[in-house]
Formats: C-alpha cells, sequence, structure tokens
C-alpha cells in the first residue's frame, strides 16, 4: 500500500490522514490493503442465522472456485453444466455487447457507454439466482441481469441510441435501461438513490403477502450516499425482503475505494445495522451465486436483509468519458489477485470435463457475430444522430398520467414552431 | 357563487358530494384524518407512513385513530429520515400500494429533495411510461404557531418549478378533504401542504398589526362524513367583485378575505387550491373582468410563486390589465420566531397593496 500522502508543505505538519488507491500512474499496483482472506471457505450459516454469526463473512471472503478453476468447500452450489454454460454464455455475451458498444461511441454514433468489463459475473450470476419475480434495482453496470432475463439485445441497443424503438422514448441518456415486462426497474443517474427505493418495493412485497423480493446494487463509492444508510435502517427495522449489494470494483471513477470502505470492509457495514454481511469473490461464478442464492432464500423466508459486498475489479474506465490511465496504474488490471470471471468459469468447465477452449473461442465468434447482426437490426430502426426518434411531441407524454392544460398548450406551441 | 361571509368550505364544486345533512362540524386537521380514513378503508393499498403517524396519531394528530383502527402495517411509523421515508413509499408505490407520506413539518422536506425531484417526480417520464409511483406527500407549512425557522416555511414554490410533481394546498377543512382524497387517488405524485396555522383554529393575534379577532373566522366546516373529491387543478371563488381580482391559496384566503372587508374594496377573491396545475382560466376570466390583480402569499417574495402568477397574468390578462399587477408576500428572510406578525403579509399590507393599484385610472 502507499504511503499515505504528506500533509502540505509549510507552516502546517498536517496530521490529516487521506486514504490511497491502489496505485496512481506510474506507481506499481498493490492490493493487500484488500486482505483477501478466504475463511469462508469454512463455513456456511444457516439462514436463520444472528447478524453476529456473519462476522468471519463480512470480514473475510467467500470463494468456491480457486485459482486452478476447482470448485470446494461448504458454499459450493448445486449448478447443473448446463447452468454453468448458460451462465458462460452470458458472461461473453455482456462483454461482446459491451465491445461492440463501446466501439460504436468512440465511432460517434452512441453519446457515452459504461462497460462492466471484469465484473461480468455479478450480474449474470445473481440474475440467475434469483426467480423472474424478484425485482431488480440496478445500478448503471448490471446489463448483464437483462441478458440473463432474456431482454432483446436489439432493443437495449435501440435504447442506447434513442431511435424510434427505444423503450424510453429517446429520454434517457444510454445504459440507463428499464424494462417493466423483465422486472427491471428504470435506472436513474442519481447514484444510489433506488437502493432505498427497492427497500420500500420490498417492504410492499411483505405487506402483500407475497414472496417476491427485491434486490438492489450500488458501487463502492455510492456507499457514501445517505440513501445508502436509508436502505439498510429501512431494511433492518422492517425486516424487508431485500439482497443489498455492495460491488466493490476498486474504483468510483478515480477515487479509490479507501475513500468510502474506512479502512474496513463493505459487508461490514452491515453488522452494524444488525444485517448479515457477507463479502464474497465477485469474479467467482460459482460463489456469487451460492451467496445470492442464499440471501434470496433469507428474504423468502421472512428473515429480512442482507448485504453481499462483491469483490471485483472494474477493467474497463468508468466510462467513456474518462481516462483510466489518467488515475491508476497501467495495467493496473492484470495484477487483480482474483483474476478474470470468464477465464474463470471457462477453466472450471474445461476441468469438469464439458468445455474445451475450441468451443470457447466458437462460442466467442458466434456471440461476435449475433451482437453485430443486432447492431445491424437496432440501427434499421433509426440512429441517434439521424433518426427516425419518437416524435418530437411525445417528450410531453408521461411527465403525468394526463396531460395537464399547460403541456398541451406548450406541446401545442412546439408544434406551431416545427 | 359565493358573499363575501361565506367560507371557503362551502365553495366546492364537487358534484359527488353528499347531502347536507350527512356533514360534520370538523377542523381541518379531522377533515385530513377523515380523507385518510375514507380512503383507507376503501382501498386496502392505501396507507400512512411517516414520523409517528402511527402509535401516536401524528404530532398535529392527523393520523389519529388510524393506528387502531388498520394496525401498524397501515399506519406506518418510520425512523426520521426523510429521505428515507420517500424513497421507501417510491418502492411501494412501484409494487401497487398507495402511501400517504407525512412529512412532520414541510421545513423537514429538505433531506428528501432529492428522493421527491429526480425519482419521484420523474419516474414515469424517465420510464417511457413503464412505472410510476402513486404517493402523496402531506407537509403541515406555514408560520404564526412561534414555530422560528425551521418550523414556518412554504416551500410549495420549489415543487411547482418540478416536472411531473402536482402541487396542492387547501384552505379549509371541505377543500382540505376533497382536495386530499384526489390526490391519493391520484396516479401522480402529489405534493399536499396543509397550512398548519388553520388545522384546528379560531386563532387570534396575527393582526395584532392593526386588525382584531380571529383572522380565520371559519376555522370549522361542514364536512361531509363520507367520501367525495374536489378536482385538482379547480380553483374556487370565495367573494365575487369587480375592481381588482385577489388570488391567494393556504391561510393567505382568510387574511386576505378579512383585509377585503376591512378595505371595503369590492375585490375579487379567488382561492387557488391547486398551484400546479393552475385553473388559470378561472384567473384569467377574472382579472380580465376586473383589470387589476393582487396575489398574495405567505412564502418569500423572489422566484416565489407570486412571480409566475404575475408572469400568467401579464401573459393573459395584459390588454384588460389597468394596473401594475401587485405581490404582497413574506419577506426574503428566513421566517422569524419573534417577528412572524410582521413577516407575514398583513392585513395593512393587504389593503395598501389594493388601494395602490386601485390609485390607478
Amino acid at each position: 500500500m502507499p504511503t499515505p500522502t504528506a500533509g502540505p508543505a509549510g507552516a502546517f505538519a498536517s496530521k490529516l490522514y487521506v486514504p490511497t488507491g491502489s496505485s496512481r500512474p506510474g506507481e506499481t499496483p498493490d492490493f493487500s490493503a484488500l486482505k483477501l482472506v478466504s475463511e469462508t471457505g469454512s463455513f456456511q450459516p444457516a439462514t436463520d442465522c444472528e447478524a453476529g454469526d456473519t462476522v468471519p463473512l463480512a470480514r473475510g471472503l467467500v470463494r468456491v472456485l480457486d485459482d486452478q478453476g476447482e470448485a470446494g468447500g461448504p458454499w459450493q452450489p448445486e449448478l447443473s453444466d448446463e447452468q454453468l454454460l448458460q451462465g458462460l454464455r452470458h458472461m461473453l455475451h455482456v462483454r461482446a455487447y459491451d465491445d461492440r458498444m463501446f466501439r460504436m461511441q468512440r465511432q460517434g454514433q452512441l453519446s457515452f457507454y459504461i462497460k462492466s468489463t471484469g465484473e461480468e459475473a455479478v450480474a449474470v450470476a445473481q440474475g440467475m439466482a434469483l426467480r423472474g419475480g424478484d425485482m431488480l434495482f440496478p445500478a448503471y453496470r448490471q446489463q448483464g441481469l437483462l441478458f440473463v432475463r432474456g431482454r432483446d439485445v436489439v432493443d437495449m441497443m435501440c435504447h442506447c441510441i434513442s431511435n424510434a424503438r427505444d423503450n424510453c422514448k429517446g429520454r434517457q441518456m444510454p445504459v440507463f435501461y428499464t424494462w417493466k415486462d423483465g422486472n427491471f426497474f428504470s435506472i436513474s443517474g442519481n447514484l444510489a438513490t433506488q437502493y432505498s427505493q427497492a427497500v420500500g418495493w420490498a417492504m410492499a412485497s411483505a405487506y402483500k403477502g407475497e414472496d417476491h423480493i427485491a434486490t438492489t446494487w450500488v458501487g463502492d463509492g455510492s456507499t457514501a450516499e445517505a440513501d445508502v444508510h436509508n436502505a439498510m435502517l429501512f431494511a433492518a427495522t422492517y425486516r424487508a425482503p431485500v439482497i443489498l449489494n455492495i460491488v466493490n470494483n476498486q474504483w468510483a471513477i478515480s477515487t479509490p475505494q479507501a475513500f468510502a470502505a474506512t479502512g474496513t470492509t463493505f459487508a461490514a457495514r452491515a453488522l452494524g445495522y444488525n444485517i448479515p454481511g457477507i463479502r464474497v469473490d465477485g469474479n467467482d461464478f460459482l460463489a456469487v451465486y451460492a451467496v445470492t442464492e442464499w440471501a434470496a432464500l433469507r428474504a423468502r423466508q421472512g428473515l429480512g436483509p442482507t448485504v453481499i459486498e462483491l469483490l471485483t475489479y472494474r477493467v474497463a474506465g468508468h466510462s467513456t468519458s474518462d481516462n483510466p490511465d489518467a488515475y491508476r496504474a497501467q495495467g493496473e488490471g492484470d495484477a487483480w489477485p482474483l483474476g478474470d470471471p470468464v477465464t474463470r468459469l471457462k477453466q472450471h468447465l474445461i476441468g469438469r470435463g464439458v468445455w474445451s477452449e475450441q468451443q470457447q473461442q466458437e462460442l466467442e465468434a458466434e456471440l461476435k457475430q449475433s451482437i453485430t447482426d443486432a447492431w445491424k437490426q437496432a440501427l434499421s430502426h433509426g440512429s441517434l444522430e439521424d433518426g427516425p426518434h419518437w416524435p418530437v411531441a411525445t417528450m410531453f407524454d408521461d411527465v403525468f398520467q394526463h396531460m395537464p392544460a399547460h403541456l398541451l398548450r406548450q406541446r401545442q406551441q412546439l408544434e406551431d414552431e416545427t | 357563487m359565493s358573499s363575501p361571509s361565506r367560507p371557503a368550505a362551502d365553495n366546492a364544486d364537487d358534484a359527488t358530494a353528499p347531502a347536507d345533512s350527512d356533514k360534520l362540524t370538523m377542523s381541518m386537521v379531522q377533515a385530513i384524518n377523515s380523507a385518510l380514513d375514507c380512503t383507507m378503508a376503501a382501498d386496502p393499498t392505501v396507507l400512512v407512513m411517516g414520523q409517528d403517524v402511527g402509535f401516536f396519531g401524528g404530532v398535529f394528530r392527523c393520523t389519529e385513530g388510524l393506528y387502531d383502527k388498520y394496525g401498524p402495517h397501515r399506519a406506518l411509523d418510520t425512523p426520521i429520515t426523510e429521505g428515507g421515508i420517500v424513497a421507501a413509499a417510491i418502492g411501494m408505490g412501484v409494487n401497487g400500494l398507495r402511501p400517504v407520506v407525512e412529512m412532520q413539518f414541510a421545513d423537514y422536506i429538505y433531506p428528501a429533495i432529492d428522493q421527491i425531484i429526480s425519482e419521484l417526480a420523474r419516474l414515469r417520464h424517465r420510464s417511457g411510461g413503464e412505472y410510476f409511483a402513486p404517493v402523496t406527500i402531506r407537509a403541515p407549512c406555514g408560520g404564526g404557531i412561534r414555530g422560528g425557522q425551521t418550523h414556518s416555511q412554504s416551500p410549495e414554490g420549489i415543487f411547482t418549478h418540478v416536472c411531473g410533481l402536482k402541487t396542492v394546498m387547501p384552505s379549509s377543512p371541505y377543500d382540505a378533504k376533497g382536495l386530499l382524497i384526489s390526490a391519493i387517488e391520484d396516479d401522480d405524485p402529489v405534493m399536499f401542504f396543509e397550512p398548519k396555522r388553520i388545522y384546528n383554529g379560531p386563532f387570534h393575534g396575527h393582526d395584532n398589526n392593526g386588525g382584531s379577532g380571529s383572522w380565520s373566522e371559519h376555522p370549522l366546516g361542514q364536512v361531509p362524513a363520507g367520501h367525495y373529491r374536489i378536482p385538482l387543478g379547480k380553483a374556487a371563488t370565495i367573494r365575487a367583485g369587480s375592481q381588482v381580482t385577489v388570488l391567494a391559496y393556504g391561510t393567505m384566503v382568510h387574511v386576505a378575505a378579512a383585509a377585503i372587508r376591512a378595505s371595503g374594496i369590492d375585490a375579487e377573491l379567488l382561492d387557488l387550491r391547486s398551484l400546479l396545475p393552475l385553473d388559470i382560466e378561472a384567473v384569467a376570466e377574472s382579472v380580465q373582468k376586473t383589470g387589476r390583480c393582487v396575489i398574495i402569499h405567505e412564502a418569500t417574495r423572489t422566484s416565489g410563486y407570486g412571480a409566475e402568477l404575475v408572469a400568467e397574468v401579464q401573459e393573459n390578462c395584459f390588454w384588460q390589465l389597468r394596473a401594475p399587477i401587485e405581490r404582497v408576500t413574506g419577506w426574503d428572510t428566513p421566517y422569524p420566531h419573534a417577528f412572524e406578525w410582521e413577516y407575514f403579509p398583513s392585513q395593512r399590507r393587504i389593503i395598501e397593496a389594493l388601494q395602490r393599484t386601485l390609485a390607478y385610472h
């Protein structure tokens, strides 16, 4: 860990502590502060455990796959070869989609894009561990959920380029998806706001006597928002059937996770609210699936919320608008000690004897082609610059359920002027 | 429709109102409680939530008895975190419930403002119409109870500036019940401001600067026991007149009515009731008739709701205006504890404004 920055030169010898990250440009990446201890190889608590029982899990790290791709330990989930292969396919699909959309942004065909490279296992494994009736309140890097739930890739692309088939009607910037049929909530650009909304959704589910649960995601940096405190307090107070995920991918744009972690783990935050907290290797597809399945069962049994910290690494920049080499060592991702989620699951499947490098290459090629086809289809419904878009006057729709007189007048004015 | 002596309470235009024989005498608090009771009885998706609204029945007693009648799940006590309360209500609304949030004081809305402005107000629009949350946020507002700067504010203008919210403020028990039922049954989010100065009445002292007696002559109203609605977006004519149009809402309707009586001026007084949507037709019709307009609100002046009214009036009535439009408002200072009577738009200030506007020929 690099030495904390010294105080300002001059009259004051500052004792103010300022955290540092895993690296800055020119430094050697150092992840030793993360304490990658897999105490959890050791036990899986009962779903009706006390929050205090999870202390070792909140401070340690749940892993199923070891560095060689071998599965073991008490958290090993019962997943069939077919399910694991499906998970691999979804992750590769997300990666192919991200790569294509990133390139399209660079070519000026999208205004903006956010990749999830390196953390695909989070959304894909968690999505697969949930039921279709469960409600998803995602942040902006969980596009994998849409792939798991079967969202048409063409529709996703149409949203990102705001064309005539965009279900958000040209109102949201790219990646802020909405998909009601898939129980995928509308994503907000204000960080963490939906974390506490998810708790309210879960409270309503319990209120109605239903066993659907809510799941929500926030980044390490966004845990600094008051909404995260609100969510944990409400979830604990009312034992809401909700899973509160914290995706610790090390970087909030250029700000290291240390600025929100305060030297502890994010999962440990749960303990102060009397919520079980579990820290899991977020690049271990099997471990992420198992922990999510456990938390979902707890919620469905009326036992309340669980906080899951998913320890992962944001390989790409925050978005297309930043250059990560300007704030962290070039190639820092290669030093990430928990590897790549796709590679690790592939290794595991090869070790199980149900997959091969050859099949992997064929699948990657197939998905790349499929994404290319989807992009062509999406463009056939219109592009961002040239359209067709939704009719301009539809911007006045959906402000209210029924359009009030002042909006009717403004819409008329717009139509008269254009 | 109205004579000068008739209270705002009898001014509703709701065709569904029950017969007079069904009416009870209620304060605004009781009328609000009755609205909550009616909607909760009729619809199991309606619940009230907020700090102290459950077991205790609310610090102003608006939710009294609901806990005993509907249980702790529907008269839901919450932690003290306004942002958390509104966020939870949004999630509940998305999941098919109709939460009625009580902000203990309108002054406490600010910690929830991101959830209201960025989330609640825009959800339907940003999701292309796929999601909405029918949340009603009730908030006791306004001064005159010795509440100092953190228990006296009138933030309604902030919310009329936000696209996707409806903003309502009643001035009588009858209106409070009918408007609140409409708000709860509306699929859009509604900011429902309750002028706490006229919650219980009668009140004395507002006219320390020159008036006398109660400035709210009708603190209690005849209110139907059962369900009725007053549509959002319809103003009420409190007093017909020919010389000048006075626009007011909430507590100020009563102050204006008293000032008009004291002035001897034949003013037409409109109670806007709903600020957004605004009944601009009623406003324009009146000002076009009288040619003069005085706007009164308790909130601070600069960039306040009165500025919007001035703009609307001049856009709609420019050729009929015979005098500059006047505003009588709270001062542009935080609300003072010791000087609230000087802070309020007083009868004296209103009368002076009426006289100034009539001086133009």
